[in-house]
């Protein structure tokens, strides 16, 4: 199976845009969102969305890098640790509504480790999670607040978002699986 | 701060998959002659995480939940081993600490026997002093365990050097050219030997300096088992310009054998006071592994002074310590 392009660079914006309007109209007032990004991917989409938000709203919404490696569960059965990176959200959780934002949910446990991570920080107000792309295939009883897309997707397959920031390339594309699972 | 985030964003490596794959190699950590320049990377920028963590009003994390930790000390120690207890508990890693002089060892039970009632007891990690060099190196080849070593005789003690280094970047934007200058009884310090492998590996440009007896012979020539250094006995050349000036404790308990003619003598000719680090770098920043001989080695004033991160280095310490326990974690039982 080759690899099939999903999104393209105006899906994501167009898609980006439409998920900060829904952040906006949820949550009535800005003042208490703080956007958090997941590490790697989640990082330039919450500052594409704080962009969106000041584009139409003209706030500036805070914008915090979440790394949340040592709350994974499976850190002893890698072979190979995972480099880890700082957190660094810019004020305190504390009655604050944290937007966890990801390039892809899958089987929910990153979101659940982010979770994890978060709540040690402090007691936000509360917690909502936007993705670009939910694929399904969830372990864990975890939905997320403000989807992208749904790409009903096999677990033979992968989907690979590559964004310009990182990758040089804005693109969300269906691919087979590679020999390791990332 | 600035240095260390300016540090990370040069980093290319922890952006690519593919090379984090290859980068970390190892079970124990015995010293750092056979780390690479980016294993010492990925050290110090997951230091940077574990710092982090010990900025926060929880300073715990989950990552080791179920793992246990021995420390397991033959020598005296109050600082390096609360250290490593610390990083254990910030990490949920469940921590006991054998002490020497009221264990088995006293009954004439063996090193390796010791580790081995150890592993049965479950250690994942054990973090080992001890007088003798080599000590934790024979250890390494007899258990399971992933070992550290937490200083060994004259030899080598790799998490002070980690820690040394960290704390340099936090003020300095890369080791690279960075001058580094080492005063005092360099033979017997296992910091200094541990210091001069991670610093020389970094590119660091490092000087020696003491009085000749407590300098080992031979560090000045290129050699295939150590690598190269300046040598000088004059403490005013080697502070000249100096990035960092790095004391070290004067090791009272073995200036029995007439390597020195005086404490007072050495003092007056090698202690770091202030007027000496007036000649250094302007932004010097003055280093010790502690514990400090006040007015020995270094001057009071000094120690409490502005260019000391003396106390910064001990914080770091537990990051760094946090950093290789979360390193050596990953699939240390599965060999």
């Amino acid at each position: 199976m080759a690899k099939k392009v999903i999104m393209n660079e105006a899906d994501i914006k167009r898609t980006l845009a439409r998920i900060a309007h829904e952040i906006v109209e949820r949550n009535k007032s800005t003042d208490n969102i703080i956007l958090v990004g997941m590490r790697t991917r989640g990082v330039p989409l919450s500052n594409r969305l704080a962009a969106e938000i000041a584009s139409f709203k003209g706030t500036k919404i805070p914008v915090g890098i979440l790394d949340f490696s040592l709350y994974r569960d499976d850190i002893s059965s890698r072979d190979i640790p995972l480099v880890i990176k700082s957190t660094d959200i810019p004020s305190s959780v504390e009655e604050k509504v944290i937007v966890l934002v990801d390039d892809v949910l899958y089987t929910g446990r990153s979101a659940r480790a982010a979770l994890d991570a978060i709540i040690d920080l402090g007691r936000p107000l509360s917690i909502q999670l936007a993705v670009l792309v939910d694929r399904g295939h969830r372990e864990l009883p975890i939905r997320a607040d403000y989807v992208g897309k749904n790409i009903p997707s096999s677990r033979a397959e992968e989907i690979q978002v590559r964004l310009v920031e990182t990758d040089g390339i804005d693109e969300v594309a269906i691919i087979p699986k590679p020999e390791r699972e990332g | 701060m600035e240095a260390v985030k300016q540090y990370k964003e040069t980093d290319m490596q922890a952006e690519n998959p593919q090379l984090e794959q290859k980068v970390w190699n190892h079970r124990h950590i015995l010293d750092l002659d056979d780390f690479t320049p980016a294993e010492i990377d990925l050290v110090m920028q997951t230091t940077d995480a574990m710092h982090e963590i010990l900025s926060r009003p929880i300073k715990k994390v989950p990552t080791l939940r179920g793992k246990t930790v021995v420390t397991l000390f033959y020598e005296a120690s109050t600082r390096t081993r609360s250290s490593f207890e610390l990083a254990a508990k910030n990490l949920s890693a469940d921590i006991s600490n054998l002490t020497v002089s009221s264990s088995s060892v006293t009954k004439g039970e063996s090193l390796i026997d010791t580790l081995e009632t150890m592993e049965a007891l479950g250690a994942d990690i054990v973090v080992m002093r001890h007088p003798c060099s080599g000590a934790p190196n024979l250890a390494s080849k007899h258990v399971k365990s992933s070992i550290i070593n937490a200083g060994d005789g004259w030899h080598a003690h790799p998490t002070q050097a980690l820690l040394d280094m960290y704390t340099m970047l936090k003020y300095k934007n890369s080791i690279k050219n960075l001058k580094v200058t080492i005063i005092g009884d360099i033979i017997h310090s296992r910091v200094a030997h541990s210091n001069i492998w991670s610093l020389t590996k970094m590119g660091a440009d490092v000087t020696i300096c003491g009085p000749s007896t407590l300098i080992p012979k031979g560090m000045d020539n290129p050699q295939p088992y150590f690598p190269k250094v300046k040598v000088t006995t004059d403490i005013d050349k080697a502070i000249k310009g100096a990035d960092v000036v790095m004391g070290l404790r004067l090791q009272l308990e073995r200036q029995q054998s007439g390597l020195l003619p005086s404490i007072r003598e050495y003092a007056k000719l090698y202690q770091i006071t202030e007027e000496r680090l007036s000649k250094a770098d302007k932004n010097v920043i003055v280093m010790h592994p502690g514990p400090v001989n006040e007015d020995i080695e270094i001057a009071s004033s000094v120690v409490h002074g502005e260019k000391s991160v003396i106390t910064e280095q001990v914080t770091n310490g537990v990051a760094v310590r946090m950093a290789l326990f979360y390193l050596l974690a990953g699939g240390s039982r599965n060999e």
